[in-house]
């Protein structure tokens, strides 16, 4: 009998175990300490983009802003309710072209594209995902010239670049989420005697629906921040327009751009107005965001 | 805005039509054609042949097992009847399958309506998730875009639940999901599913394979009360089971890996457990092999 094995393995355990488990805490908290950092690094500069927007936005969230257009105003005071109204109308404009187009593209890459046709969709699409936001705004803008003469620049021109931009989003999320429906209930409709297209209508889609509805709100949050295309064919403007067929239309970042760039004499209150426009447009794509959140808990198939 | 899930009524517009609750049967036959028969049938995935040479009758009114070990192509054979097989790219068949005298895969027949005369139970229950209980059981209809009015949709719903044994479960909550059910019960509704289709003939692939006893059970005392209205083909895996429900009983294999599977035997299900004809089918019976 050696001393070792005289000795209990209940107390000879813990012993082995205290050196290799402090090693291992060490690397362990090693590890956690980076992701923590990386982590920070990755909020840090978010946090301060907020609090700044904040702390300088606040300054200007009066009525006035939500109620008065630029119209004739000079220096300090006016608001951004042209902007506000031409990106609401901009925005509902390109989801009434890029949805339709969207989904209808990908239902039938998923449910009916057979061969090389579909793949060549894909392939586009693809490219379009990564297309440039300004050479959408170039192609907007020619188009609209070629018709409607040079320069011609309206809301729906804006509307249609940026359809450009929020149509693969679509195309792309959309197919995702109809991918994640199970063959076997396409299985189980056809199963029933039901045609492709009403296996798509009453079982496929609504299956998806809270998926296709966050695949919308993912195309319009790519597109209600987009300056440059809206500069060059929406353009900007101090007054109110509703009218999305003829003449320039504001939008929250262009008004944002201008009020920065054509500081007039009181600096100080384009600044303002500026922050206060760019704080109105995070909370807009706040909201988006929340929506999509919202409607998908309440579309999803229930279990219970 | 919590939704409920969409109704019937909500879809179609009411029309009075009597329920057609019986099955959809043809006027007796003239001839002595069975409801199915195959011959020489053969299909196949991407050019390679998964089961091949199959000629049988299934006579109506009975339940008919397919048995074999896996790989075989029972399921392959079963989605052939109602041409579920092509919806697979590059799936193929070759042969003949006869619906009543009439060739399935005939050119002209639309697959739809070979669809509608021959229902479908997959192996793992599907219901419709985003249907409630009620309009599970009745989306054959929704499907087809037939109408019923509302007594007929009620009293369609209740009779294929009630032939599915599964009313008295869910009476009380039929505008609920049909996915807040037990496994056991959500096959069952799939089942009450293709009753309410009103098909000629019934096909089931393993429908009991991810059951559990008890529901196991229920399903085949109903099948023993389906056999006297439908015509029902069932792939089990079970002996037991294929002995217990069946009529007739088809026994597939195939004579070496990755060739197609091949009908070994085919007799009344007494006949062949008790005496089989061919010795693989008595080593498969036997637990010697599969
Ligand atoms: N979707 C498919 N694509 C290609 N081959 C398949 C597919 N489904 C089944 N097979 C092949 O066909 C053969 C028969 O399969 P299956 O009909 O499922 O047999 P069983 O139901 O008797 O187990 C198998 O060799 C299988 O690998
Ligand atoms: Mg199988």
């Amino acid at each position: 009998m050696t001393a070792l094995a005289a000795a209990p393995l209940a107390i000879r355990a813990p012993l082995a175990r205290e050196r290799l488990s402090r090693r291992r805490r060490w690397t362990e908290k090693v590890a956690a300490a980076s992701l923590g950092v990386a982590c920070l690094a990755a909020l840090l500069p978010l946090g301060s983009l907020i609090w700044t927007v904040l702390s300088r936005g606040l300054a200007r969230l009066d009525t006035t802003f939500f109620t008065q257009s630029l119209r004739g105003v000079v220096g300090a005071g006016g608001g951004a309710l042209h902007a506000i109204v031409g990106t609401a109308l901009i925005t509902v404009l390109t989801a009434l072209i890029a949805v339709p187009v969207g989904l209808l593209t990908a239902v039938y890459l998923v449910e009916y594209g057979r061969g090389w046709f579909p793949r060549a969709v894909t392939f586009l699409v693809d490219v379009m995902t990564g297309l440039p936001s300004i050479v959408a705004g170039l192609f907007a803008y020619a188009v609209f010239s070629l018709i409607l003469g040079p320069g011609a620049r309206s809301g729906l021109a804006g509307a249609v670049a940026l359809s450009l931009l929020m149509t693969p989003v679509v195309v792309k999320a959309g197919e995702e989420m109809l991918r994640l429906v199970p063959t076997d209930l396409r299985e189980a409709a056809l199963g029933l005697g039901a045609p492709t297209y009403r296996v798509v209508l009453k079982v496929v889609l609504p299956t998806a629906r809270s998926g296709l509805i966050s695949a919308v709100m993912l195309g319009l949050a790519r597109i209600v921040g987009e300056t440059a295309p809206l500069l060059l064919v929406a353009g900007f403007t101090d007054s109110m327009n509703y009218d999305p067929l003829h003449n320039r239309m504001a939008t929250l970042p262009v008004y944002i751009y201008s009020q920065w760039q054509n500081k007039g004499t009181d600096a100080a209150a384009y600044d303002a107005r500026a922050w206060t426009a760019a704080l109105v447009l995070i909370v807009f794509v706040l909201a988006i965001h929340l929506l999509a959140r919202l409607a998908g808990r309440l579309l999803a198939p229930k279990t219970r | 805005m919590t939704q409920q899930p969409l109704t019937l009524e909500q879809l179609e517009p009411l029309e009075l039509q009597a329920p057609v609750v019986a099955p959809r049967r043809p006027s007796p036959a003239p001839t002595a054609t069975p409801p199915l028969r195959m011959t020489d049938f053969s299909a196949s995935y991407a050019g390679r042949p998964a089961v091949a040479g199959v000629t049988l009758d299934i006579p109506a009114q009975s339940v008919t097992a397919f048995i074999g070990p896996s790989g075989c192509g029972k399921s392959t054979l079963l989605r052939s009847i109602n041409r579920l097989h092509e919806t697979i790219p590059q799936a193929t068949t070759a042969g003949r399958i006869e619906l009543h005298g009439e060739d399935v895969y005939g050119p002209g027949v639309d697959p739809v309506v070979v669809r509608q005369r021959v229902g479908m139970v997959f192996q793992r229950a599907n219901p419709f998730p985003a249907m409630s209980i009620r309009d599970n059981v009745l989306a054959g209809a929704k499907l087809r875009r037939q109408r019923l009015s509302k007594t007929a949709a009620a009293e369609l719903a209740e009779s294929a639940l009630r032939a599915a044994n599964l009313w008295d479960e869910v009476k009380d909550r039929l505008r609920q999901p049909g996915a807040g059910l037990s496994g056991g019960q959500q096959q069952r509704l799939c089942i009450a599913r293709a009753i309410a289709a009103q098909p000629e003939i019934i096909l089931m692939d393993e429908p009991c394979s991810a059951l559990d006893p008890i529901s196991t059970l229920a399903i085949e005392e109903l099948m023993a009360t389906l056999r006297r209205d439908y015509t029902v083909v069932i792939v089990t895996h079970n002996m037991q089971q294929a002995a217990r429900i069946s009529d007739q009983t088809a026994f597939f294999s195939a004579s070496a890996l990755r060739q197609p599977g091949r009908l070994i035997e085919y007799d009344d299900t007494t006949t062949v457990f008790s005496h089989p004809g061919e010795q693989a089918t008595a080593d498969y019976i036997a637990g010697r092999f599969g």
